[in-house]
């Protein structure tokens, strides 16, 4: 942050569209609680200082986001979708707890009709503002930093809708509760800032999927933020899949805060948008602590897909396990940063992480960065980067079973997709995109 | 644990052992920088016009950059201004002829330093440029190497008699342009070592070079520039030492290295300088350009290093592969003890065809030393076929110094495999019960397991020097975790 210089350039800000933005939000939304305006405020405060970020800035070094901010920003202009146009995000109609959001704005329509019961609240989270509810008022904004990242700031300041989860103490929740984000504008710059607030209380079990899908192709912005709050002994499945069409921009937050003994694993397959940054920061911050972080990122043509994770060690005797695979081609772009930050009192750290890159053109180009940042001294960790080719010898021990050199690459770089995809546990979603990478690596051209 | 408690503390409160300054009055240049001290400078060492006016394009760029705030170290801000940017050791004569003409004084810290010239010019088989302050004092071998048609001999020397190649290859690897700290240096820089090995020789024996820094408040900026042609292998030794200090002094050095067709030039680093007290007062600000270019066909550049010194190190010895199926090696121990700072590591540039690079990093941080390991592997469209094999560790003794790991990984081609491994970890419990197990002291096992721990880099150094590193590690590490 330090690195950008302050100029007092008469010219108006490259981000003018979005300040602007929040005022009309400010005027448009007179009803809302003053807890929540000083708290839209105090994002749009931390976003006027901050700025879009430049590559100067070493947490965006290698994503210019440029053509973010010089989006026409607006919100989508409202149309109506039908269910039938939704039925393919849905992953065969698996039996879940759905909210649909249409271009970040709650649709009860097509969402479960009945949402929440005596083990689960579930709301959109702009009702869930506007009645005061007392547990989202409690964590909303406390765990996501908007003096830290501009994009979280920005959603902080356009917070309107979204979904606000508590799963009740000790329950479990066999449905997965699916978030259905779609974007539906062909307009450029049509934006949603969508928040999801998870609550997962004492000793509870869920399975969270949030999804990001397009209807058309514009030039749309999606910049999400999700907060999670875990009490002791919760566990937690946070799967995030984002598709949106190639054409549009997405940031996404993920922040997860666990308390004692909690479990946390999530997924993050990114395989959409033509810029996609996603951060993902898990705090450990008690005793116990065990968090799982998988991801995928699949990309072709001039897409640039960046994840950032960083997860805090706080709390002695935690454990993390991180996997991420990248897929490579085209002339796309993959950037993947993994902090691992151990502080002085966390000893007795466990903490892992894997990056593996396949590039499957020469125009294709990754920058891997795996950081770790250690202050205390009795702790394993480890990380490891690789880009490169398929194993020879993998490719061997296949062709010597009679199976010939291309259709053995096609089936290890499917392979190397799965890896990942297998760590889901919701069958449904995990066979889909299972079907998606074969299509896309091992089924025979022309089959 | 209170054997570790115990020899932590001892280590801490380690003195520096080569802490002393030698009364040499020094003819030196006033506090400051400006156009004028770049000329006295230039002037001061007859210098031929193209330098000077090198070294004033390299000082107005200088005054248009900015000091890098990316490494992970903190210091108060530095006082350009503050600083004597040329130093000479007073001379009855001008320039000794021989060692009997040096200075007594000088010979004398000399020998402090366990560094007798006359001794080491027969015994070692080392050819010594002693560079005390920034003024060569004195070169040994030169004539043996004279035969061979090596040019070994100060930076000073070279640019009197060698014009044509200083004119050729200075700033060729390291423009002044490069960064900050290049641009000073290229601006100011006092003396150095310049070394061409012409086509087909093979060095008989190991350069090296003392560096030393003595008078209060003198800024060290030494330039050295190393040339194979085609053919001809070196080894280069670097070893340093310095008197101890109250205030920071501050050392920007450049190092350039130019390897031909089928060159091979190893440049090894043995850094040991005044890391400051146990509060962390003092010690040098050691922040070094070194980068080598492997410019022709299967060439090899090979950096070792072994960092114990300075209060605060900044410095990526890299290689830019542009010569197809060229090598680069980097090897590294950096120990950060007390209040000490290291941000150090490499720089790999694949931009021929088949080129490979080995990057093996080795951090000991204990105290409230901060070690940061810092590389970054690039590998270019062109680079097609290309290897890079990185492995960075970290040991932590004690709990209140920190390791941090900054790798950076481009790949832009799809025949290149890029490899990047780190782990942290202290020594563990079971290791040391093990050993204990088999009648070894818990400080003889530390000692064996670190020496282990280092010895990829150690086997890399010449014999003289990994004895020097052993010295130097045994005497920090010894039985510094429980």
């Amino acid at each position: 942050m330090s690195c950008r210089t302050s100029t007092a350039d008469p010219v108006p800000r490259a981000d003018a569209a979005f300040l602007a933005a929040y005022e009309q939000l400010e005027q448009r939304d007179a009803m809302a609680p003053s807890w929540l305006v000083a708290l839209r405020r105090a994002g749009n405060a931390h976003f006027g200082e901050l700025g879009f970020p430049t590559t100067e800035d070493e947490e965006w070094r290698f994503t210019n986001v440029a053509p973010i901010a010089a989006l026409p920003t607006h919100s989508a202009v409202k149309r109506d979708v039908g269910f039938d146009e939704l039925e393919r995000f849905t992953f065969g109609q698996m039996p879940v707890h759905r909210l649909v959001f249409v271009d970040g704005c709650f649709s009860s329509k097509l969402s479960s009709p009945d949402l929440g019961n005596e083990a689960l609240e579930i709301y959109s989270l702009k009702i869930a503002m506007l009645s005061g509810v007392d547990w989202v008022r409690k964590h909303l904004g406390k765990y996501a930093r908007t003096d830290e990242n501009a994009f979280v700031a920005l959603n902080t300041s356009m917070l309107e809708d979204g979904a606000a989860i508590r799963i009740k103490s000790k329950q479990r929740i066999t449905l997965p509760i699916h978030l259905l984000f779609v974007s539906t504008s062909d307009q450029a710059g049509a934006t949603s800032h969508p928040r999801v607030l998870i609550l997962a209380e004492r000793g509870c079990d869920a399975h969270i999927l949030e999804s990001y899908e397009s209807l058309t192709e514009g030039s749309t912005l999606t910049n999400a933020v999700t907060e999670i709050a875990m009490e002791e002994e919760s566990r937690l499945e946070h799967c995030r899949l984002q598709q949106e069409s190639t054409k549009s921009y997405h940031v996404g937050t993920v922040q997860a805060h666990q308390s004692r003994s909690s479990n946390l694993v999530t997924h993050s397959i990114s395989m959409g948008a033509k810029i996609a940054r996603v951060n993902i920061n898990p705090v450990l911050n008690a005793e116990g602590c065990e968090c799982v972080m998988n991801g995928l990122y699949v990309v072709d043509g001039d897409q640039l897909v960046d994840h950032h994770t960083a997860i805090h060690h706080a709390k002695p005797r935690c454990n993390s396990h991180e996997f991420y695979h990248g897929i490579l081609d085209g002339k796309a772009q993959g950037v993947f940063n993994g902090k691992i930050f151990v502080r002085p009192e966390a000893q007795k750290t466990d903490a892992k992480q894997t990056n593996r890159n396949l590039l499957l053109s020469d125009e294709a180009s990754i920058q891997t960065k795996p950081q770790l940042e250690i202050f205390a001294d009795d702790v394993k960790c480890t990380h490891g980067a690789t880009v490169g080719q398929l194993q020879e010898e993998a490719v061997f021990y296949l062709r010597a079973r009679g199976i010939g050199k291309e259709a053995a690459r096609r089936m290890l770089v499917h392979a190397f997709a799965s890896d990942i995809i297998n760590r889901i546990s919701i069958e449904p979603v995990r066979a889909e995109l299972d079907q998606i990478m074969f299509d896309l690596f091992e089924r025979e051209p022309g089959e | 644990m209170s054997t570790s408690t115990e020899t932590i503390e001892q280590f801490v409160n380690r003195e520096y052992q080569y802490g002393f300054v030698t009364d040499v009055e020094s003819d030196a240049a006033p506090r400051g920088l400006s156009e004028d001290t770049v000329r006295l400078i230039s002037r001061k060492k007859g210098e031929p016009e193209f330098l000077l006016e090198w070294r004033l394009k390299a000082y107005r760029y200088w005054l248009t950059m900015k000091e890098p705030v990316w490494p992970n170290v903190h210091y108060p801000k530095i006082d350009y201004q503050n600083i004597i940017y040329y130093s000479a050791p007073k001379q009855k004569t001008d320039g000794p002829k021989s060692l009997d003409e040096v200075d007594p004084k000088l010979i004398e810290t000399y020998k402090k330093l366990g560094i007798p010239l006359r001794e080491q010019e027969r015994l070692a088989g080392v050819a010594v440029d002693a560079v005390f302050d920034s003024v060569s004092v004195a070169t040994t071998f030169k004539g043996k190497l004279g035969e061979l048609g090596i040019i070994f001999c100060s930076f000073s020397e070279a640019v009197k008699e060698h014009p044509e190649l200083i004119k050729k290859y200075l700033g060729s690897v390291v423009p002044y342009t490069d960064n900050f700290f290049a641009a000073l240096n290229s601006a100011v820089y006092s003396d150095g070592s310049f070394c061409f090995i012409p086509k087909g020789v093979k060095c008989p024996m190991e350069l090296s070079t003392y560096f030393r820094i003595n008078a209060v408040d003198t800024g060290q900026f030494e330039r050295t520039l190393i040339v194979a042609e085609e053919g001809s292998t070196v080894s280069y030794l670097e070893g340093c030492t310095a008197p101890r200090r109250d205030t920071n002094q501050l050392h920007a050095a450049v190092v350039e290295i130019v390897a031909m067709d089928r060159a091979e030039v190893k440049y090894s680093t043995v850094q040991n300088w005044y890391p400051g007290d146990e509060m962390g007062r003092g010690g040098i600000y050691n922040f070094v350009t070194k980068r080598g270019l492997c410019k022709g066909v299967a060439s090899k550049i090979s950096w070792t290093q072994v960092e114990t010194g300075s209060a605060i190190t900044w410095k990526y010895p890299s290689v830019i592969l542009k010569g197809d199926q060229s090598v680069g090696e980097f090897y590294s121990v950096a120990l950060t003890t007390n209040y000490q700072q290291a941000d150090t590591g490499t720089k790999m540039v694949h931009i021929g065809k088949n080129t490979k690079s080995t990057i093996i990093s080795k951090g000991i941080s204990a105290g409230r030393g901060q070690n940061s390991y810092r590389g970054q592997v690039k590998v270019m469209r062109s680079a097609s076929g290309s290897r890079n094999f990185s492995q960075c560790d970290s040991l932590l003794l004690g709990d209140k110094c920190g390791a941090h790991t900054f790798p950076y990984l481009e790949v832009k081609n799809t025949s290149s495999t890029v490899e990047h491994e780190a782990s942290t970890s202290k020594i563990g419990e079971d290791q040391i019960f093990y050993c204990r197990q088999r009648g070894l002291s818990t400080q003889d096992a530390i000692n064996m397991i670190v020496n282990g721990y280092c010895k990829e880099v150690f086997r890399q150094l010449p014999m003289e020097f990994a004895v020097e590193a052993q010295k130097l590690l045994g005497v920090s590490l010894e039985g510094s975790v429980g």
